[in-house]
């Protein structure tokens, strides 16, 4: 079957950058202006009063598929931490806090640093990046993600040659999280490092333009979008650079199911059910599955010569 | 067993057919309401962002459930001695298919928008598929001889042990549950340890009427130069 799939990023929805600067210069001068921000975006909350430092960029990676409610985005959640119903994150999430936060980023760096959350949302200008979102269970969504680059971040903290990989290890605190043991907790995820360093991979800091609600992994949540949802670790607080593959929580629990790269491939079967398709929220009829979630263009070549089948 | 239950309530033991045609009516209506319940929320539009799993879900979860009720019956009836409870295990059974059917229709129609190829792929490479649809094929037959006619037709005792096959099906309904959990297995567990309460409880009866048989046979003392209860234990390992 002949897949017609055009580039993800149309001429048309890049914005020139004449445009763009003076957009910025027009920001410069008005401020934060509420007025002018209203009038220019109506429809989304602003930055001044999201508690998110702005302005917020819109990302010219940024899909132009259309959004998926934020009812559902916040209400259909998967953070086992917080219960295996997909309703049970937004339930009992409230509970976590997310000030004060630390995230220590180590390993093998020249220059390892803890930085306080609100430090670490100021470090890059926070962008608006609208991705899709495909889970492993065949369903998907399109989510206006803010954050920012997660390799601002790194080259903060100075990557050694030796480092090859990305370890992240996320919040696990028995006094306000459920005590399931379904996977071993604290919940961990890792990349490689050019996966980690590729310009698609975001720290999400916010969520339709306002802070990232506590079900969606708050206060900072990796979001890759070429590949499965189990790899968006939650609620970080912790990142370290190592030379070797790090385990995975998934990959522990289900090593046949689940592998390290994770990378949506609807020619490679889970187990248990078919990747062909999948059902995007809101939808009636499921579609077919694009390689790399629709993300080819720009990631594919980062897998020259890796068989993705056994490398799932 | 029947003695205590008889003598501090009497009446329970007898309905009389009034009592029982209402007690039927009364079970359809709460058997109908998991599916009253759906079809509300549906139109409230109060099934969350993923309306055909919930609906999946929610219907395979009451066809396990009514399995377990159906499977209920026999022992509860012998633990309370209330009989007329048999005269409502047809009308559950049928429920049980009922949601059964549902559960695969919404998987065929919904879920997979009839696309022949990759249900057929489902059943036949997904292990959980091919015992959940098993599971559905071989409660058709039970279904379909639950008349009274059917019955007669194919003899009481031919009946019943085509419709003892409700025993795997439901062993079968919990695999399809256990094997689909991705890592949470709390609630399959505990359809299981249900199940095996429920089949062990005739296991154990079936053993203790055998005991029974055999002191009938040879008097409480046993065969003769042998006390009972060594006769019994290589019986009870057969």
């Amino acid at each position: 079957m002949l897949i017609k799939r055009p580039n993800d990023i149309l001429p048309s929805e890049i914005t020139p950058p004449e445009v763009y600067a003076d957009r910025r210069r027009f920001l410069q001068v008005a401020g934060l202006s509420a007025a002018g921000l209203a009038l220019s975006q109506p429809t989304r909350l602003l930055a001044a009063q999201s508690g998110l430092p702005g302005p917020i960029a819109k990302s010219p990676l940024s899909t132009a598929e259309e959004l998926t409610p934020r009812k559902d985005i916040t209400s259909y959640c998967n953070f086992y931490e917080f219960g295996t119903d997909k309703s049970d994150p937004a339930a009992n999430a409230g509970r976590m806090q997310t000030r004060p936060w630390t995230v220590k980023v180590d390993g093998l760096v020249g220059k390892p640093k803890t930085f306080d959350i609100d430090e670490l949302i100021k470090l890059a200008p926070l962008e608006e990046r609208i991705y899709r979102l495909r889970c492993v269970e065949a369903w998907s969504m399109v989510v206006p993600w803010v954050g920012f680059p997660l390799s601002a971040l790194l080259k903060q903290v100075d990557p050694l040659g030796s480092a090859k990989y990305v370890e992240f290890t996320t919040l696990y605190d028995p006094k306000v999280m459920s005590r399931l043991p379904v996977l071993n907790w604290p919940y961990k995820e890792g990349l490689r490092l050019d996966e980690a360093m590729h310009p698609l991979t975001l720290m999400a800091v916010g969520l339709y333009g306002d802070v990232l609600p506590n079900q969606n992994g708050a206060p900072l949540r990796l979001v890759v979008p070429w590949k499965y949802g189990f790899k968006s670790a939650k609620s970080i607080v912790h990142i370290r650079l190592t030379d070797k593959q790090p385990n995975t929580a998934w990959n522990d629990a289900a090593p046949s199911e689940y592998g390290f790269y994770s990378n949506v491939n609807p020619d490679v079967n889970h187990p248990r059910w078919s990747q062909a398709k999948e059902r995007r929220i809101g939808d009636f009829l499921k579609r077919p599955t694009l390689p790399f979630n629709g993300y080819a263009d720009q990631v594919a070549s980062l897998y020259t010569g890796m068989d993705l089948k056994k490398n799932f | 067993m029947t003695t205590a239950a008889q003598s501090r309530s009497p009446g329970l033991r007898m309905l009389s057919p009034g009592q029982i045609s209402t007690l039927k009516a009364v079970l359809f209506a709460l058997c109908l309401i998991p599916a009253a319940w759906l079809v509300w929320r549906f139109f409230q539009q109060d099934l969350g962002a993923n309306p055909i799993e919930t609906i999946t879900h929610a219907t395979g979860d009451w066809a396990l459930r009514f399995l377990l009720i159906t499977l209920a019956v026999t022992p509860l009836r012998r633990l309370t001695g209330w009989h007329w409870l048999i005269r409502l295990r047809r009308m559950l059974g049928l429920f049980a298919f009922f949601y059964v059917f549902a559960h695969f229709s919404i998987y065929i129609g919904l879920d997979q928008f009839f696309d022949l190829q990759a249900i057929a792929n489902d059943v036949l490479k997904r292990p959980y598929i091919t015992v959940g649809f098993a599971a559905f094929v071989l409660l058709i037959p039970l279904a379909a001889t639950s008349t009274n006619g059917m019955i007669k037709r194919l003899g009481g005792k031919r009946w019943q042990s085509l419709h003892r096959s409700v025993y795997a099906i439901a062993i079968m309904g919990v695999i399809h549950y256990w094997w689909l959990v991705k890592a949470d297995l709390t609630e399959p567990i505990l359809y299981s340890l249900v199940l095996a309460m429920l089949l062990g409880f005739r296991v154990w009866w079936r053993n203790e009427e055998r005991k029974a048989q055999l002191a009938g046979k040879y008097g409480m003392e046993g065969p003769p130069g042998v006390k009972l209860n060594q006769r019994i234990i290589p019986i009870k390992s057969q």
